[in-house]
């Protein structure tokens, strides 16, 4: 045990590598659900060890030397609060979601390909895993690059059902490898002019260059600035945030219900992440925010995105794309969140990656269990269903309600948060869409709930019954938790609070 | 039994109420004992409350949620809360009866979800009477929006979806959009130590806030305005439109929810946050709510007009309704005690008539299916009970003694010349003076042709072919008994001005 205890941040990512390496060895059928099962189980373990660590040790942020190689030459793994609560997130998630993709899995791929499938799963999560806990930023290109390329397969694998996932998947491929390429090339000018890789190092030396450019002689000002823009829309591409959304609808979409929900509340989450840890850690808020005031271009951004990912999830006949265009609000809020350079609008952000995943993850994978029974989710097939399948139609339900903010659902405690946030920022326009945006929601929601519990099925429509249990447990214990997030936030809101205190550099 | 666990209970007994109903749905006879026992004993609890509240006790309960750490779910019985808690709770007891009669005899479909909705409606009800600060008033109030919808929605057809479209969107909206940013622009008012707290006290929040000038009179009146319009619930204009589309509901959830409930919900939070947000004192002092009686009068006149040239009864008394609420609103506006006395008496008042027209309007259209005015010539004399008991509703509403609703007009006019002598500036007396005369014209002219055709006015052809009688006893029984407490107020008003009065002394 105390191999593990001393090597638990290597091991959250090591262990999916090497399961993910014997799953595709293996290729027995079969096989490759029990080891990815067992192996997001074990990384879920790892991460709730790492979070209770971080939650209950005095130390705000612990970094692992990889192969002992001391900073700034080797690789460091920093655990810190903010991405300790990103990580049990993604694990959890993953968690779930594995347990959901057996049944739905083997009837939308093919069975001869599964053991890649299984796989690339696995790998897909160690790219996620690894870009949150990694303390270096060419590290972080490489896991990205690691996450981007599983999924584009993933999604491609969708081809079974609707052969449109073929081209969501290379459109997602050529947009996903353009930000790859930013982030890479605002890292390489950032290298430039500081000579390291690492992180915290690259915060400290830039620290000296800032500080010449009070002076008469500033040095690297282009490159520096250059550099974090590449960095931010290369993020912004993998974060899918407006208007660099375009690849996400049609991927959503398309890809299979288990990949859908697994990319829903994991991928774009952890670009939330990176937003936060390039702005907040690596170049600092006084560089970003109040030197070249790019808050205000993240807000906008955050603004648009919130009223035009809803007004587009209003205007869909899919209920799977309207729940990808709802995510592009959603993510509109996490930004607007980070934007805000607040307590309270940064715990908006942490919480929100947090409620979201729980809250979009249980509507995907209830939609999921539609597709899996009824073989279509268009709003025509959810007519009725709330009578043949109450307890997935209940977990949407509840989903639905958390995205529109309703009291007791996680997204309640989300919005309170982001609004307090804005309002104490002073900006009561971004304050007023957030409100707007729940409305929005309201309207989106609304369509698919009149359908499901006043539509009629149609007459000689074929018989359907409630999803099979191992996708209906995973679907309602989302569902459930997001419930239990919203009435007793006591966790999240401490854990975020204290992300929040860590990150602005204030004692709680 | 502690006062403490009384008030929880007072919330705890509707909902096991409503787990019960379920639970005994295929046993009808079953089902509505329940309902009758909970609304009894419901009824029980909040009266046992009334001697300690009305001695001056401090009565609080907590729930041991923390839906936002800090934010306590806390309950306060004061005896404006308490007035409000009273009338929902003992005018259930006469709707059950009256539900049941109504359901059965239109053989309803759903009749179990129509029951089990009722308790929930009436616990949010209880929660927002007895709230303790504006966040526990929100989340009540946000509750009781959602366990109504599908009250109005009842019937399934594209009508009743249409209804509830402009219900759930008109109070859903105002709550979200502009009440919820009231009340987390006021908390973070707080959390900046401008303003001591967000609960209910004397006096309200911002009296020294205003007077330093941490709160500027502009915010002032801004969050004022907001908040009055985030309570959609109390119908002034523009926010009325849910109110006639609630319609399409069966009559006890028009009588019970529009007349009791739902609509008394929006203007006891009116009077609330007039006296306890944002303090009569400091409105008065500010003149930030002068708006308010030209807004409430207004509504007033308006709504009484749209009345006279409505056809069909249900219309009709709606937007009876949307103009009577709007005396409890001038009554706040006004902001002296007797007039703040008024508006309580009017709640009382108001329901009591109210809820006795529309059992009235229900009562005809099961006994002889007849919904427009047009239709009820000579139905007096087949159904004297009913419209006899619509005559005294009607008449308390146009304020006639013996009845209550004279006792609630005659105080309200009090309220008006003591706002003059208190000084106040004398053109809002004059027009509310103006707009009490006028609309009790107005009240005379769409009341008393109803009265005249259903007693003086030969019954048409047609239906000598369709003879009936009285609605079933039940029914019958349920209008009698509200109708008498009408007279019964009257004779005795101690009763409703004693209450009254004890909501002058805690509020001023």
């Amino acid at each position: 045990m105390d191999f593990v205890h001393q090597h638990l941040p290597a091991l959250v990512v090591a262990l999916p590598l090497v399961t993910g390496l014997v799953t595709a060895m293996v290729g027995r059928r079969g096989a490759g659900w029990w080891i990815a099962m067992g192996s997001s189980a074990a990384v879920f373990a790892l991460c709730a060890q790492l979070l209770a660590n971080v939650a209950g040790g005095g130390s705000q942020s612990v970094t692992y030397l990889l192969g002992n190689w001391p900073i700034p030459y080797g690789i460091g793994l920093v655990v810190d609060p903010l991405n300790a609560a990103v990580l049990a997130t993604v694990a959890l998630i993953g968690c779930v979601v594995t347990l959901y993709a057996r049944r739905s899995m083997a009837q939308e791929v093919p069975e001869d390909r599964s053991h890649f499938f299984w796989a690339l799963w696995q790998f897909c999560q160690v790219g996620l895993l690894g870009i949150t806990i990694t303390g270096d930023a060419f590290n972080f290109y490489v896991l990205l690059e690691i996450s981007s390329l599983s999924t584009y397969t993933l999604i491609a694998m969708g081809k079974g059902r609707d052969r449109r996932a073929l081209t969501a998947a290379i459109n997602y491929l050529v947009i996903g490898s353009i930000g790859a390429c930013f982030y890479l090339l605002g890292v390489a000018y950032l290298y430039m002019v500081t000579g390291s890789l690492n992180m915290a190092d690259i915060h400290a030396r830039l620290q000296d260059i800032f500080a010449t450019w009070g002076t008469d002689a500033p040095v690297y000002r282009k490159t520096v600035i250059a550099g974090f823009a590449f960095i931010m829309v290369g993020l912004s591409l993998k974060l899918a945030l407006f208007p660099l959304h375009l690849w996400l609808p049609n991927a959503y979409t398309y890809a299979p219900a288990a990949v859908t929900a697994l990319l829903a509340s994991t991928a774009t989450k952890v670009g939330a992440y990176g937003f936060i840890r390039v702005i907040y850690t690596v170049v600092g808020p006084d560089f970003a925010w109040r030197y070249l005031h790019s808050d205000y271009i993240l807000m906008i951004c955050a603004m648009m995105a919130i009223l035009g990912g809803s007004l587009m999830a209003i205007r869909q006949v899919n209920v799977k794309k309207l729940l990808a265009y709802s995510s592009i609000g959603q993510i509109g809020y996490i930004a607007l969140g980070i934007a805000s350079d607040n307590v309270y609008g940064l715990q908006a952000a942490i919480i929100h990656i947090f409620n979201h995943a729980l809250t979009k993850g249980a509507m995907f994978m209830a939609v999921g269990c539609v597709l899996y029974r009824v073989g279509g989710v268009r709003l025509e097939h959810l007519r009725g269903l709330g009578r043949k399948m109450p307890l997935t139609m209940a977990a949407f339900t509840i989903g639905g309600l958390g995205l529109i903010g309703v009291p007791m659902t996680a997204g309640f405690v989300s919005k309170w948060y982001l609004v307090g946030g804005t309002l104490e920022r002073g900006w009561m326009g971004a304050a007023g869409v957030v409100l707007v945006g729940s409305v929005l929601a309201l309207v989106y929601t609304w369509r698919c709930i009149e359908s499901i519990y006043f539509g009629k099925r149609e007459e000689g429509a074929p018989e359907v019954r409630e999803a099979p249990l191992s996708m209906l447990v995973p679907t309602l214990l989302l569902a459930v938790a997001s419930l239990y997030f919203g009435m007793d936030s006591r966790l999240t809101s401490d854990i975020s609070a204290q992300a929040a205190h860590f990150l602005l550099g204030v004692r709680p | 039994m502690s006062h403490e666990t009384t008030v929880l209970l007072a919330m705890g007994v509707p909902l096991a109420g409503t787990a019960l109903i379920v639970a005994l749905g295929r046993w009808p006879n079953l089902r509505e004992t329940a309902t009758m026992i909970t609304a009894l004993v419901t009824f029980a609890l909040v009266a046992s409350l009334l001697p300690a509240v009305m001695a001056g006790q401090q009565i609080e309960a907590g729930l041991g949620l923390s839906i936002i750490p800090g934010v306590p779910i806390a309950f306060r019985v004061e005896p404006l809360g308490m007035v409000y808690a009273l009338v929902a709770t003992l005018l259930w007891i006469p709707n059950s009866v009256y539900a049941v009669g109504y359901m059965r005899g239109n053989q309803e479909h759903h009749q179990t979800r129509f029951f089990a909705c009722f308790p929930v409606a009436i616990a949010s009800a209880v929660g927002i009477a007895f709230s303790k600060n504006i966040f526990t008033m929100f989340l009540f109030y946000e509750i009781l929006t959602f366990s109504t919808v599908p009250l109005v929605t009842h019937k399934g057809n594209s009508d009743a979806m249409r209804s509830g479209r402009v219900y759930l969107g008109v109070l859903l909206t105002s709550s979200v959009c502009l009440q919820l940013l009231a009340v987390l622009w006021i908390y973070s008012l707080y959390r900046q130590g401008d303003i001591a707290g967000i609960d209910f006290v004397r006096g309200g929040l911002f009296e020294s806030a205003v007077s330093t000038g941490a709160v500027t009179p502009a915010v002032f009146g801004l969050l004022f305005f907001l908040y009055i319009y985030g309570l959609g619930k109390a119908a002034i204009m523009p926010m009325h439109k849910w109110l006639p589309a609630a319609m399409v509901a069966p009559t006890p959830v028009s009588a019970f929810l529009h007349a009791v409930a739902v609509v008394k919900a929006g203007v006891f939070c009116v009077v609330k946050i007039v006296v306890y947000v944002f303090g009569v004192d400091t409105l008065r002092a500010t003149g930030q709510s002068a708006w308010l009686v030209y807004a409430a009068g207004g509504t007033i006149l308006i709504a009484s007009l749209i009345a006279l040239f409505q056809d069909n009864l249900k219309k009709r008394l709606a937007y009876s309704t949307i103009s009577q609420l709007s005396y409890v609103v001038l009554g706040a506006a006004l902001l002296t005690p007797i007039s703040i006395m008024a508006a309580t008496v009017h709640i009382i008042a108001h329901a009591f008539g109210k809820i006795t027209l529309f059992f009235a309007a229900g009562s005809v259209y099961v006994a002889a299916h007849k919904t427009q005015v047009s239709q009820l010539d000579g139905i007096g004399r087949r159904m004297p009970w009913t419209m006899g008991a619509f005559t005294i509703g009607a008449l308390s509403m146009i304020g006639v003694p013996p009845l209550v609703g004279f006792v609630s007009k005659w105080t309200l006019l009090r309220g008006v010349t003591e706002g003059v002598a208190l000084g106040g500036s004398r053109i809002e007396e004059t027009f509310a003076l103006v707009v009490i005369v006028l609309s009790t014209l107005l009240n005379a002219g769409y009341f008393l042709p109803i009265v005249y055709r259903a007693f003086f006015r030969p019954p048409s052809r047609e239906d000598e072919h369709h003879p009936h009688g009285e609605s079933p006893a039940p029914m019958v029984f349920a209008l009698c008994t509200t109708a008498g407490l009408t007279v019964l107020f009257f004779v005795w008003p101690k009763a409703v001005l004693s209450l009254g009065a004890a909501v002058m002394e805690a509020a001023t």
